[in-house]
């Protein structure tokens, strides 16, 4: 190994991709060391569900020969971690459940296949949430994740795999999906950058659907010009999925460029009331500090809305989920149980024993608002919520080019501290719900500490704003190093 | 020991014979869940929710019905429900093949098949 190969781990992808086009190292020699980094740090913090060992070599050899020969796309050789929801053809596909653990895919998804085809290679499958259904990746069937600044606690969920992963340096860069804040409350919680684009500029197809009104996969990564690198290749229009949306994509690099010279920042009221964490506030209000003094103007917007954000998001996530789930019977894939004594009981019984407990609530609670003569009381009446939270935030983007705020409530808590009352854990996304009922385009990134432990800024646009989103933490990261941060045991 | 069709069946019956398992019950929704209408939620989502399990469910559905409950509040008279964030109209296709069969690669992950066909209890008797 080469005297600059022995710290890949520590660079971010843009600097390995110089790396790579500069022949300091090869594409082979940066898969070794991260997947013996891998192999070393894993075990700590159960951020892999699989680790795609001989995948990755083969696929590392393959870069590193169209290199030679003048060819690969625009992350030839660079490594991702892809969250265990994105099916992987060949390769186990678990979502995180005990009902998918045998289950290899027969196809890619589109983010999956866009990312290799551009040259990017498969290290493995990240660790999450049971069909991304929580907030701290403790419902994974194959155990909790950990947090690399301390692993008593969550890295946040439900990608908590591929911000743990992110953060202790094992990969640069990994995929994920937010539906109520599955990427930026991680990220936030483990000091990464998480981006989760406007709904529809990613395809969905082969990504194991929990609520589809509210899907939209993403990244995290350790920079918001990491970001853009990778949502450039990841977006664009995919017929597989019906609800992409067909309209071109920037150049999001070139888009870093900009200034935030007055860019009009809403700050919303609501945001600093009780239940956010003062030492999380402090760094908060110092980030929009730092906007500001780069000529950002701050202006105080209302969110009024922003209260019925959560239990909105608990009738229309679970009603969906109750209906993507259906699809898990026992009979064309997934865990069966043994001895039906007939189909009623084969259904009721691979589905029991399949899903975790978390799932088994969601399914039952949509199931619940969907069911005679509930429907109107809470399936259409959070439809309509939904639609005033989503007014609320057309009504604040009259005034304002992006919203600025906290991504969590509060630090990463302790491992079991919230499992007792699920409504506890759904509270922990507050701060992200509103951007997924309303389809809009958010990033978490790093903007200090408290007690040691990572919180995040949290930047929300109108729809399709990601080059501005982009822009403005990128210039944010150009001012302040809490993003360069790394916890101690993975340096 | 399972519960099977019958016994969920039972269940529903015997909870109608109450007045009905899902009573619809508005304005005033709701604020907690027993043991029987966990039961026949369960069965309406085919989902076999163990002996064990089935305190704990009643508690923490009840929590959460009760925390989304709070939605009535909400001031919605000629607010247009929101099915979707962008408001998008599904797209027609060209109706052409564009898959191949590949059935042996996906009836991999298949429990139990015999000749190409997924295998099921007996249904009809």
């Amino acid at each position: 190994m080469s005297a600059s190969s022995r710290d890949l781990h520590a660079q971010p992808l843009t600097q390995l991709a110089a790396g790579l086009s500069r022949g300091d190292f090869s594409a082979l020699e940066l898969t070794q060391a991260l997947l013996a980094r891998i192999e070393r740090h894993n075990g700590s913090l159960n951020a892999f569900v699989t680790v795609t060992v001989d995948e990755a070599l083969a696929a590392a050899k393959r870069a590193d020969a169209d290199r030679a020969a003048g060819k690969g796309g625009v992350l030839n050789g660079l490594p991702i971690v892809h969250k265990d929801i994105f099916c992987t053809r060949d390769v186990l596909t678990t979502c995180g459940s005990r009902m998918l653990e045998n289950f290899v895919s027969p196809y890619d998804a589109t983010v999956v296949e866009r990312l290799a085809d551009a040259g990017a290679i498969m290290l493995g499958k990240s660790n999450m949430d049971e069909f991304a259904m929580g907030s701290s990746s403790e419902t994974s069937y194959f155990g909790p994740v950990r947090n690399p600044w301390d692993t008593e606690r969550s890295p946040g969920g439900s990608s908590g795999g591929s911000s743990a992963a992110v953060a202790a340096r094992l990969v640069p860069a990994a995929t994920g999906t937010d539906t109520g804040g599955s990427i930026r409350q991680p990220a936030a919680l483990t000091g990464t950058t998480g981006l989760k684009p406007t709904y529809g500029r990613v395809s969905r197809y082969g990504m194991i659907a929990f609520a589809s009104s509210l899907d939209q996969a993403g990244v995290i990564t350790r920079s918001a010009g990491d970001a853009a690198l990778l949502l450039g290749v990841m977006a664009g229009f995919d017929e597989r999925d019906s609800t992409s949306v067909d309209r071109p994509v920037p150049d999001y690099v070139a888009g870093l460029a900009g200034s935030l010279k007055g860019v009009r920042v809403g700050v919303v009221r609501q945001h600093f009331d009780a239940g956010l964490d003062e030492h999380c506030a402090a760094a908060v209000r110092e980030a929009l500090a730092v906007l500001e003094s780069q000529g950002a103007i701050l202006t105080e917007v209302d969110l009024p809305n922003l209260d019925l954000s959560v239990p909105t998001y608990y009738v229309v996530a679970p009603a969906e989920c109750s209906s993507n789930l259906s699809r898990f019977d026992g009979v064309r894939f997934g865990h069966r149980a043994d001895d039906p004594e007939d189909l009623m009981d084969l259904y009721c019984r691979s589905r029991g024993e399949g899903f975790g407990a978390e799932v088994k609530r969601r399914i039952m609670t949509g199931t619940y608002v969907l069911s005679a003569g509930y429907y109107d009381a809470y399936y259409l009446k959070a439809q309509q919520v939904r639609q005033l939270i989503s007014d609320d935030f057309r009504h604040a983007f009259a005034d304002v080019d992006v919203i600025a705020g906290p991504t969590a409530p509060t630090p990463a808590f302790k491992l079991g501290d919230k499992t007792d009352d699920p409504v506890t854990m759904y509270l922990n996304d507050i701060y992200t719900i509103g951007a997924n009922l309303a389809g809009l385009p958010g990033i978490s990134v790093p903007c200090g500490f408290v007690d040691g432990l990572p919180v995040g800024l949290h930047l929300v646009g109108p729809h399709f704003a990601e080059e501005s989103l982009l822009c403005c933490a990128h210039q944010y990261q150009q001012l302040t190093d809490w993003h360069e941060q790394c916890p101690g045991d993975y340096r | 020991m399972p519960t099977t069709l019958h016994k969920v069946a039972c269940i529903i019956c015997a909870h109608a014979s109450q007045g009905g398992a899902l009573r619809p019950n508005t304005p005033d929704l709701p604020v907690s869940l027993d043991k029987v209408q966990v039961q026949h939620i369960a069965a309406l989502a085919r989902l076999r929710v163990a002996d064990d399990e089935i305190a704990e469910t009643v508690d923490k559905l009840s929590r959460i019905v009760d925390f989304v409950a709070q939605l009535s509040q909400a001031a919605t008279d000629d607010v247009v429900p929101m099915a979707h964030p962008l408001n998008q109209v599904q797209r027609p296709r060209p109706d052409r093949i564009t898959e191949s069969n590949d059935r042996d690669r996906i009836q991999s992950n298949a429990p139990a098949i015999s000749d190409g066909f997924y295998l099921v209890p007996k249904v009809l008797e």
